[in-house]
């Protein structure tokens, strides 16, 4: 006859840090966190990137547009992310994830708008003067020489935002919008120790294995550069 | 956009400003704690980075350091210190944990600061017989300013903005106004604390720009130009952390 069983190492009384059985039991819960957490990243990810050539380009006309651009979103990085959810709020809804991703965008355009432009100017006039001699117009020569030139620093820019996006969604969860940084949440509120640390474990080890993919996809793509970080 | 009038109406309305979670006292204590808990990171952020880029060691302990920082979720480890039951949430110890977070922008951006002196320049100074402790405090030091205040730019930010969720694990500061407001389903507080945290964050920035730029002036002299442009744009390392 089993008079009781031994408390599971996230039971009140014993509320350990580690614990494979909350892992075991809440599965479920874990997996659901985990799979919103990368799809944000990803949509966040890839609107992010899309928007911020058109962006560069702009930037790239004149001076005057390049300053106001930047220092634009400047101010946008600026914001705390938790006051820029809830002010995106009321514009694009309270009960899903729009405000959220829009924030986390409006802050990757900085960090990947500079990398794209940095990139776009380290291209040596030498380069563009003999493609313009071969007969290169205004957007073979975006396309074939001046984008491939500046791939590195686009990709360092990739690397960098993706990294901090991942991390930052958690503050989402504080509007019930975070993916993992709900779980985060949910397990300091129900005092779960085990579930505060995995879900800071999970998102630690999701941004770190795709900054990894994405140096992989580095090296791959620029076979002729040494990676510098 | 009924919800911006009545978060304007809520900032109108002279009792909201006044009185224990008012938003005058909650600013106050932001403020202070975002002050003290800079001070401390600074205390060493300062020492590390300036010690080690004047040796000019340690680089890629400096660098790891920056990359980990990013990766981890503040929110996370807020949470954590919330979840042990040892220390309990206090003010000091939410203090501390925004101080150990703003150590690393503070030392990156020191230890690049001092380290990317040019060393000819060093060997000039040297060389018109300066002494190790004037070339450093005369020559290095005044080069690295301007990056020395863009690391401490950077982190009074990042802890402005962490000391917002970090009132969601008990410290006092404007992000009670959004933490209240949700609780009590009261929308219009939700907004105005985010008005007000998102006018002083960009209020500090400005303000910080300038004495940023004050320490970094455009002379003629080239070096002075060239720390310039290092921190008018560091493409690294300030990857947005709250």
């Amino acid at each position: 006859m089993i008079l009781s069983a031994a408390p599971s190492c996230y039971s009140r009384s014993v509320n350990a840090w580690f614990c494979s059985q909350y892992v075991h039991d809440y599965s479920g819960d874990i997996q659901h966190a985990f799979i919103q957490h990368v799809r944000l990243s990803v949509l966040i990810l890839a609107i992010s990137i899309v928007l911020s050539f058109p962006l560069a380009l702009l930037a790239l006309r004149s001076r005057l547009i390049r300053s106001s651009i930047l220092s634009l979103l400047g101010i946008i990085y600026t914001i705390p992310s938790l006051a820029l959810f809830v002010l995106l709020q009321p514009v694009f809804g309270v009960t899903h994830s729009t405000p959220v991703v829009v924030a986390l965008v409006g802050y990757a355009q900085l960090l990947l708008v500079r990398n794209v432009l940095v990139g776009l100017e380290e291209v040596p006039e030498e380069v563009l003067e003999a493609a313009r001699g071969t007969g290169y117009g205004p957007l073979r020569l975006l396309l074939g020489v001046r984008i491939p030139i500046a791939v590195p620093a686009i990709l360092a820019g990739i690397r960098l935002t993706t990294v901090s996006t991942i991390a930052l969604l958690s503050v989402g969860g504080l509007i019930q919008q975070g993916g993992l940084g709900q779980l985060i949440l949910d397990g300091q509120q129900r005092d779960i120790r085990a579930q505060v640390v995995t879900g800071v474990i999970i998102i630690v080890a999701l941004a770190l294995v795709a900054d990894l993919l994405l140096l992989l996809v580095q090296r791959l793509a620029t076979p002729w550069a040494r990676v510098r970080t | 956009m009924g919800l911006f009038r009545s978060a304007l109406d809520y900032l109108g309305a002279a009792g909201h400003w006044t009185g224990y979670d008012g938003i005058l006292p909650l600013t106050l204590s932001h403020l202070k704690i975002t002050l003290i808990a800079v001070l401390l990171a600074a205390a060493v952020g300062l020492t590390l980075g300036i010690a080690l880029g004047h040796a000019r060691r340690g680089g890629a302990v400096v660098t790891v350091l920056a990359n980990l920082t990013r990766a981890v979720p503040v929110l996370g480890l807020l949470a954590l210190l919330a979840t042990n039951g040892s220390l309990g949430v206090t003010a000091t110890s939410a203090i501390l944990a925004l101080a150990v977070f703003a150590i690393a922008p503070i030392l990156t951006n020191a230890y690049t600061g001092m380290s990317t002196v040019d060393p000819e320049t060093l060997e000039a100074a040297s060389g018109l017989g300066m002494s190790g402790r004037q070339v450093l405090l005369g020559v290095e030091l005044p080069l690295a300013l301007p990056l020395l205040a863009a690391g401490l730019r950077t982190a009074v930010l990042q802890v402005f903005a962490t000391a917002t969720i970090a009132s969601f694990v008990g410290a006092s500061t404007l992000g009670n106004l959004i933490a209240d407001g949700q609780a009590t389903s009261s929308y219009d507080q939700v907004l105005a604390g985010a008005i007000c945290i998102a006018v002083i964050a960009v209020i500090l920035d400005l303000l910080l720009g300038a004495v940023q730029a004050l320490v970094t002036p455009g002379t003629a002299n080239p070096l002075r130009r060239v720390a310039d442009r290092r921190a008018a744009e560091p493409a690294e390392a300030t990857a947005k952390l709250p």
